[in-house]
């Protein structure tokens, strides 16, 4: 089976953009409908195609794309006994600063979400203690079922949401602003109370529809490249891009310290990250479709273990 | 609020022994070198300095430049010589100071 080759002459990684909305020079339009498949042998078929992207940071860099597909008619889903998390794809440094919790980054913000947590806060003047006492115990597993179906809501939501709706709610206090260093540090906090824990997203009746809509989105092409998420992470993990490793996309480790941006970032900001790599308008921070994608990525990770603070390249 | 801080110094460690020590702190690390979003240079804010005293005496100093990473993360070797304390010392721009410290036990 002839596999497939990515040449790029520039860093022009989807998922790494960081210009939100660079301008596309050329047309992509001759983009085939599906980029590779694992799992088919019966079609060979070769593409080959010439777009110029709008680099990192350089402008108009021309940018080859040489891809030798074999087309199958649809992404299969990673079958249960090939899950693996992100982090079996880096290298033994990045596991490493990861494994030792006096040089993950993360556990900077842990501190602060450990401080937050006992905070007295908003007009009710309560802190996260007075109704959940320690979190080491009582959140325990919490952050392996998020997001989770809200019955008041009607739809499900994700750990920061739950977060701000304790504090409105409970604490009388503003919502904390999305990778806010608040929220970030509360966040690793109570998702560090998980770690080591398999994911258990809920699946039932009242679930369904919205992984199914976050499985549409998945497999949904997007923005100016006309790519899918599934396209990747479906079809092509274990491969390289661009000299990196393609990982099977699992959202196991959030919040995570990412080196490239030199901080924590909630997994929103992964799936925005992504969006705007493929020329595509990102969902806002919040919006449902942020929270269906979430929902249908830790379903499909289910059972993997969480752990959270990740770091990751 | 004072940066956050992360020491991995070992408790106990034998006379004579090579010791490892690991510190992170949490900190921007602004290049100067960056605009914002309205077209004016962020100012530099870096750490300048980190010094790191066994028992008062200098074993380890570094001088930070703003090519270093935001969250610096150091790790460096000494010789368990006695029993007492080891000081950390960060400095840098705008007034930044943070000192940490960690007991050991050297037998």
């Amino acid at each position: 089976m002839i596999g497939y080759l990515f040449a790029y002459l520039s860093a022009c990684r989807p998922c790494e953009s960081r210009d939100p909305y660079p301008v596309l020079s050329q047309s992509a339009a001759a983009y085939e409908s599906r980029l590779c498949g694992r799992h088919s042998a019966s079609k060979t078929r070769v593409i080959a195609l010439m777009m110029a992207l709008a680099g990192t940071t350089q402008r108009f860099v021309f940018s080859t794309v040489v891809l030798l597909t074999t087309l199958p008619a649809f992404a299969t889903e990673i079958p249960p006994a090939e899950r693996r998390s992100d982090y079996e794809f880096m290298s033994a440094q990045t596991r490493a600063m990861q494994d030792d919790d006096s040089a993950n980054p993360g556990m900077l913000s842990v501190l602060d979400g450990e401080a937050l947590w006992n905070h007295r806060d908003g007009a009710a003047d309560k802190s996260c203690t007075d109704c959940h006492s320690d979190a080491r115990s009582s959140m325990k597993g919490v952050a392996a079922r998020y997001p989770a179906y809200s019955p008041a809501l009607g739809r499900p939501i994700d750990l920061e949401a739950r977060i701000n709706l304790c504090r409105t709610e409970h604490q009388k206090a503003t919502p904390l602003k999305f990778e806010s260093k608040e929220l970030l540090g509360l966040t690793a906090y109570l998702a560090l109370q998980s770690r080591g824990t398999p994911i258990d997203v809920a699946s039932d009746a009242r679930a369904r529809p919205f992984i199914a809509a976050g499985r549409e989105l998945f497999n949904r092409r997007m923005g100016q490249i006309n790519m899918s998420c599934a396209q990747c992470h479906d079809d092509n993990w274990g491969q390289k891009l661009a000299g990196a490793p393609v990982p099977q996309g699992h959202p196991n480790g959030y919040p995570l310290y990412r080196l490239e941006w030199q901080s924590l970032g909630s997994l929103q900001r992964r799936l925005r990250n992504c969006m705007s790599g493929m020329r595509a308008e990102p969902y806002a921070y919040g919006a449902p479709e942020n929270v269906d994608l979430e929902l249908y990525l830790m379903s499909r990770a289910q059972g993997l273990k969480m752990e959270a603070p990740a770091v990751r390249p | 609020m004072t940066a956050r801080t992360l020491i991995n110094v070992p408790a106990k460690a034998k006379r004579g022994e090579i010791i490892e020590i690991k510190t992170l702190i949490a900190h921007p690390m602004e290049t100067g070198f960056r605009v914002g979003l309205n077209g004016a240079l962020i100012a530099r804010d870096i750490i300048t300095t980190f010094v790191c005293r066994y028992n008062g005496e200098e074993i380890f100093r570094a001088d930070f430049s703003p090519a270093i990473a935001a969250n610096p993360f150091l790790t460096f070797f000494t010789v368990a010589t006695a029993t007492g304390t080891i000081e950390f010392q960060w400095t840098g721009d705008d007034g930044f100071s943070a000192t940490e410290s960690a007991p050991i036990t050297v037998e």
